[in-house]
This record gives C-alpha cells, sequence and structure tokens, in this order.
C-alpha cells in the first residue's frame, strides 16, 4: 500500500508539480478551446496564453505570500 | 528555426537533468563504492532504454492532433512550472539551485547510511542512490526528447540533442570529478521553462482546434514574448524579496556570468 502510495505521489509530483491550480488552468482552458473550437468559428489561440498571463503571477504570488 | 528550436529546448532541458543526475552519482561514488554507484547508472539507463523502446513506437502510432494536445498540455504545465520556479529564484523569494551545496548534502547522508551488499552489488545504498537519481532525471529527458522530436517529425534529431547533452556533462563530470557547479543552472532553467512553455501553448492550442495566426512562425513570437513576460514578473515580484535573498542572487548572477 506504501509503495502505491509512493508511485502515486511520483506521478502526481511528476505531471501536476508544485501548484495543483496551474494544471487545473491549463486542463480548462485547452477543454474550452477543444469545444468551442467545434461549435464557434471565431480565432481561440488566445484563449491558453491569456490563461497563462493570469494564472502564472497569481502561483508566484501565492507562492510567496508565506513567507511576507 | 523549427529544428535549431527543437535542438536547442531538448538539450538545454537535458544538460540541467544530467548535471542533477550527475551529482547524485559522484556523490554515491566518492562517498560509498564507484563501483556500485556506476552499477546504478547502467541499470538506470537500462531501464529508460526500455520505456523508449515502449513509449516511442506508441508515440508514433497516435494521431498529431491528439498527440498535440495531449503533450501541449503537459509541455505547458512543465513550462509553466519550470518557470514559476526560475522566476521566484531569480526574484530572490526561492533559494538558488546550487549544485555544491546539493553535493555535500548527498555526500553527507551517503556517508552515515548504513552498507549492505546484495547479489553482485557491493554497496546497495549507493546502487539505490544512483539508480534512482538517473531513472528520476533521466524520465524528464525522455519524455521532451520523444515529445518534441515527434511533434517536428524529428525524433532522430532530438536524441542526437539529448545524447549530446548527456555525454557533454558526463564526460565533464567524471573528467573533474566533482559536481558541474559553474554551469548556469538557474539561467539554463529558466530559458527551458519559456522554449516548454511556447511549445505547449503552440501545441495544446493546434491539437484542441485553435490555428495560429502565421502558423509555425508563431513560435518566433511566442518565445520573445514569453521571455519578456517572464522577465516583467522577476522585476515585479524582486521588490518584495527578502533582502538576504536578493543579495544572494546578485552575487550567484555575478559569478554565472
Amino acid at each position: 500500500m506504501q509503495q502505491l502510495k509512493a508511485f502515486g505521489a511520483f506521478w502526481y509530483d511528476f505531471v501536476i508539480g508544485d501548484d495543483w491550480r496551474i494544471a487545473l488552468g491549463v486542463a480548462i482552458a485547452l477543454t474550452a478551446t477543444f469545444f468551442l473550437a467545434r461549435a464557434t468559428t471565431i480565432p481561440l489561440w488566445w484563449l491558453l496564453p491569456a490563461v497563462v498571463i493570469v494564472a502564472l503571477p497569481l502561483s508566484i504570488r501565492r507562492a510567496i505570500r508565506p513567507s511576507r | 528555426m523549427s529544428g535549431s528550436a527543437l535542438f536547442l529546448a531538448v538539450f538545454l532541458a537535458c544538460i540541467v537533468e544530467a548535471v542533477e543526475a550527475l551529482t547524485i552519482i559522484l556523490a554515491a561514488g566518492t562517498a560509498r563504492d564507484w563501483r556500485s554507484a556506476i552499477t546504478g547508472l547502467l541499470a538506470g539507463l537500462a531501464v529508460l532504454a526500455v520505456v523508449v523502446a515502449v513509449l516511442g513506437p506508441a508515440i508514433s502510432v497516435i494521431p498529431l492532433g491528439a498527440l498535440r494536445l495531449f503533450v501541449g498540455g503537459l509541455l505547458l504545465i512543465f513550462g509553466l512550472q519550470w518557470l514559476r520556479k526560475a522566476i521566484l529564484r531569480a526574484s530572490g523569494h526561492k533559494a538558488l539551485h546550487d549544485e555544491a551545496a546539493i553535493y555535500q548534502r548527498e555526500l553527507a547522508a551517503a556517508h552515515a547510511a548504513n552498507g549492505t551488499s546484495r547479489s553482485v552489488v557491493k554497496d546497495w545504498y549507493a546502487f539505490t542512490l544512483s539508480f534512482k537519481g538517473v531513472v528520476l532525471e533521466g524520465l524528464e529527458v525522455v519524455f521532451i526528447t520523444l515529445t518534441f522530436g515527434s511533434n517536428q517529425h524529428n525524433i532522430p534529431l532530438a536524441a542526437v540533442a539529448a545524447i549530446a547533452a548527456v555525454l557533454l556533462v558526463t564526460g565533464f563530470g567524471f573528467a573533474i570529478r566533482a559536481p558541474l557547479s559553474r554551469v548556469p543552472e538557474n539561467s539554463m532553467k529558466f530559458v527551458v521553462g519559456i522554449m516548454l512553455t511556447a511549445f505547449g501553448l503552440f501545441w495544446g492550442g493546434e491539437g484542441a482546434g485553435a490555428h495560429w495566426p502565421g502558423s509555425d512562425a508563431a513560435l518566433l513570437v511566442l518565445i520573445p514574448v514569453i521571455a519578456v513576460f517572464a522577465l516583467a514578473l522577476v522585476a515585479v515580484f524582486r521588490g518584495s524579496a527578502p533582502q538576504n535573498q536578493a543579495a544572494a542572487v546578485n552575487l550567484s548572477t555575478r559569478s554565472e556570468v
């Protein structure tokens, strides 16, 4: 059981990393792009960069908050 | 541009991971037993070879759209995590990655551990330390090499970049028998974070059905724009850095140049 937990923890750390909110933001943006691209004809290339512009500074701010 | 960007991204990422693995192997060999550490290194390389043999053909079977969506998403998450750490370090909120300090820590832990022998391995601790270092650091190398290579339809070029980086680091490391603390690892991680994020945005978007203006040429805009954005974040967050950390960053940056 402990080895299974360690295996799961390794993959979580490998894929998700230090901030799960970044991974969630990317997943939501990709899903939204995927479905919108099939439902509309509007350009959607800007959606992922928009998530990066918002998510990265927020994640850094959250990381430095406890040290203040 | 795509070929050179592919080579540069894979080469730099592999240099960073190889330097980290080398530090662990050197600590295991110096403090414990070289033969066991090198056996661990070879066993780790064998595991990675199996992973490549299984994943390589599997990746080439996946349709390009699905591959780009999945791989682009993962690369974007990886890139943002690398960039986040790099910005925290460069702005003085996180201690810089210091191979010399890590080497000393590993060395002390290796000296303190008890030694046992199993079958052909004289020192099990040195073997497992070396094996884990190679597999853990190598998995990221394998992933980046295979995904970059398959997306750009040039796995051989990605493999050459990865092998060149590993051979370069291994050659230098074993020649001087010391961790490569003078490699500007923090700066390289910053560059790799930018590259992974740019490729992740491009492939993820294309895989999901969005079309980038200018197609592949969009990467020529994405890479510098992300670099400027990341540097701007460093400048913004440096203002709130603790004094001692900021001083450490200045000193380290000077020694790295």
